[in-house]
């Protein structure tokens, strides 16, 4: 059957069985949008600003290991996107973009709504597209679908002409797909593995130090099977949080900038540091120089060759998917007369306790003022540690990954990566619409929730009755932070002046909104908004402008040259 | 150290600014970059000169690997190699300068291409340190006009790349 490049995109994405596509109309999408009106498999999101669609897109897929999908036309729809897309590419989410472009014979004559989408996007996807010819396209966004979600997933975007869309040509959609250039390996090397184990088993000082890998590749449960069975300490960054329960005795803590004191002294001065899913982001060992210990072995599981003695040299290389890789160890333990070494992982765990009595975590809690710590402990409780928390960037990013315990994978929706404020409340649109009735979690600073509030009127419109717990202290409180550290108490810009009032604001988008000035009345606001099932609730807690984030190893210093609370 | 990439794509457009993309983006040096199509229509070849430590070096690899486009890449310093470059030169000759010039182009072995009353164009081929010592044999104030096509290489023997 003939069909135009319109319904063909429509017809792939059904294929796919795409639920939820996010997305913003304009000219060059147009003949697309039309297409989309007229069938109901593949639902439409509108968001308030492309940049929304996409981070949209990402808690979607995040939260649920499937492809996100958006859809924005070309030029401004292209580049408002771009944040979306890179951010997703820093963290290796799986998405598929699909982007209008201006008619094949437009291009380059700097046409209304024009941009080199390609070569915008190039350096931030993990392969992009322009489909010159309709014939092309079936088997573009099969390949799209494909290579975003093996290998090192990431985002992959297909950039169409209009009249591209209004071409015809007969449609068939090819079941698999192989490109000559493009086979990533998938099971780690059985040599490379047997060393590990064995490196493994006869470590006097192990520590595990697993990343968003884990959580890519569904490996929590043969982590947590792996750690338990040989009674090793374990952390996991921020993008690796859920991988071992937070719950769980094994668990150190965060390691890197904000980690705690015991977890970054373990990763120093352990015997062998086995990196699962890992990169040895600069965030996480800080300066590689002075995290270099020639007695120490390393260990490192990577889908991504790349990530391998990228910044830090390793001894054994496991390139596969993470899952298959501790699959193939579990085996091998499970079926070795060896055990690891009991004294030598007394003495170990004993020196962990010690570093732990400085219960680095600690903050007042008898402060006159809310402190933010205290507003995620009583979010972590009253939520059983089950929700889903999505969050912004800075300070209360921080303070979510420190204190609230993620026992599950796929939890924790955050921008690990690149960093981009923003991003928490269009991610959690997309959890909240692949988790229906879960409970969904924005935790926020009045700066960050204010890059894309107009997302607050999608809510309305789909009815997503997410939680925003802002925690307001009047400043960009991880710039406010390192202006105080570093720069002389010097607040360059950071104060968030001439605020709006954020009860009304939520309001006005026909949200519930409450403001929380007192220690006492955190718990009560809490319950009450968690008790609205069906509304958004805005939760504004005027907190301690003073509070800063500790543990902190400053930027480009060693590992272990922490900053702690008490030290100030 | 100096190090010879060489490089199968698929010959698709936009394959070429993703690994110029690449080095500059990682800030890897790019000394020379060639690249045509293959016997086979569907790939090219590229070859890139560029220099780094032994790390670096094992980075850009890997990098160029993890593009979608690129099928192989190989380093051919890594073994025995064929490295060559094509110069075409316009220089200076009049006078007792044309006698000399004819001379020292069948020195270098090179060919003389075009020749007007004032000057040569000469074509010269070989690595790139014959090339500069044959700028180097010639007074400077003689050159008119230089084009180098940066160095193409090939494995000796059986080290042979394809897919």
């Amino acid at each position: 059957m003939q069909l135009t490049g319109a319904e063909i995109t429509i017809r792939c994405l059904q294929e796919e069985g795409v639920e939820y596509v996010f997305g913003y109309p304009g000219g060059a999408v147009l003949n697309i949008y039309d297409e989309l009106f007229k069938q109901d498999k593949v639902k439409h999101v509108l968001v308030r600003h492309e940049q929304g669609a996409v981070h949209a897109a990402d808690g979607y897929s995040r939260s649920s290991h499937k492809v996100g999908v958006a859809l924005v036309t070309s030029g401004p729809g292209v580049t408002n996107a771009v944040t979306g897309i890179a951010t997703a590419y820093m963290d290796s989410i799986p998405l598929v973009v699909i982007t209008g472009q201006v008619p094949t014979h437009a291009i380059g004559q700097d046409a209304f709504q024009e941009c080199d989408t390609v070569g915008i996007t190039r350096p931030c996807v993990k392969h992009n597209f322009l489909v010159k010819d309709v014939k092309d396209l079936a088997v573009t966004i099969k390949k799209a679908f494909y290579l975003a979600t093996t290998g090192r997933p990431g985002p992959v975007l297909v950039d169409i002409p209009k009249d591209v869309t209004q071409a015809s040509t007969e449609f068939t959609y090819p079941k698999t797909i192989t490109l000559r250039s493009y086979n990533p390996v998938t099971k780690g090397h059985a040599g490379q593995i047997k060393k590990a184990v064995q490196l493994l088993l006869d470590a006097k000082r192990p520590m595990f130090y697993t990343g968003g890998g884990v959580i890519l590749s569904n490996a929590s449960s043969q982590l947590t099977r792996l750690v338990r069975l040989l009674g090793y300490p374990c952390t996991n960054t921020l993008m690796g949080l859920g991988g071992l329960p937070g719950t769980d005795p094994q668990f150190t803590g965060l390691p890197g900038m904000h980690g705690t004191y015991e977890t970054n002294m373990a990763m120093q001065h352990c015997d062998v540091l086995f990196a699962v899913g890992s990169r040895f982001d600069d965030r996480v060992i800080g300066d590689p120089k002075h995290f270099y210990r020639a007695d120490r072995k390393i260990i490192h599981i990577d889908i991504d060759p790349s990530s391998i003695s990228k910044r830090v040299k390793v001894d054994v290389p496991i390139v596969g998917y993470v899952a298959e890789v501790l699959d193939e160890m579990l085996r091998l333990l499970e079926s070795s007369p060896q055990r690891p070494d009991a004294a030598a992982l007394k003495a170990w765990w004993a020196q962990i306790k010690e570093w732990q009595r400085k219960d680095c975590l600690k903050y007042d809690r008898k402060s006159e003022l809310i402190k933010p710590q205290y507003v995620v402990e009583k979010l972590y409780e009253l939520t059983k540690g089950d929700a889903f928390v999505t969050s912004d960037v800075g300070q209360h990013q921080m303070w979510v990954a420190q204190y609230y315990k993620f026992d599950k994978p796929r939890r924790w929706i955050n921008s690990g990566g690149l960093g981009t404020m923003g991003f928490g409340l269009p991610a959690a649109m997309g959890v909240q619409l692949v988790n229906p009735g879960a409970m969904v979690v924005c935790v926020t600073g009045e700066a960050s929730i204010q890059m894309c509030i107009q997302e607050l009127s999608t809510c309305k419109q789909y009815h997503l009755p997410i939680k925003i717990v802002n925690l307001n202290n009047r400043y960009m409180g991880m710039v406010r932070q390192w202006q105080e550290f570093f720069y002389g108490n010097r607040y360059a810009e950071s104060y968030m002046d001439a605020l709006p009032d954020f009860v009304k604001l939520a309001e006005a988008y026909g949200h519930v909104g409450i403001k929380i000035e007192k220690p006492g009345d955190v718990e009560g606001a809490l319950r009450e908004a968690l008790a609205q099932k069906e509304r958004l609730v805005f939760l504004d807690f005027i907190t301690d402008q003073t509070e800063n984030v500790f543990p902190m190893v400053p930027g480009g210093k060693g590992l272990t040259e922490m900053i702690l609370a008490e030290e100030l | 150290m100096r190090h010879i990439l060489s490089i199968l794509v698929e010959n698709e457009a936009g394959a070429l600014s993703r690994i110029s993309g690449l080095f500059s983006a990682r800030g890897y040096n790019i000394e020379s970059l060639t690249v045509a199509p293959t016997e086979d229509p569907t790939m090219s070849r590229m070859t890139i000169v560029t220099a780094g430590s032994d790390d670096v070096i094992e980075q850009i690899t890997k990098q160029l690997n993890k593009l979608v486009e690129v099928v192989k890449v190989v380093d051919l310093t890594e073994g025995n190699h064929i490295e060559r470059e094509l110069m075409l030169v316009k220089v200076r000759a009049a006078g007792k300068e044309r006698d000399e010039m004819k001379r020292l182009t069948d020195i270098f072995r090179g060919r003389i291409l075009d020749v007007t009353d004032k000057s040569y164009t000469i074509e010269l081929t070989g690595p790139g340190e014959k090339l500069d010592a044959f700028l180097g044999a010639i007074e400077p104030g003689v050159i008119l006009e230089t084009v180098r096509t940066g160095a193409s290489g090939i494995g000796r023997g059986e080290r042979i790349l394809r897919v």
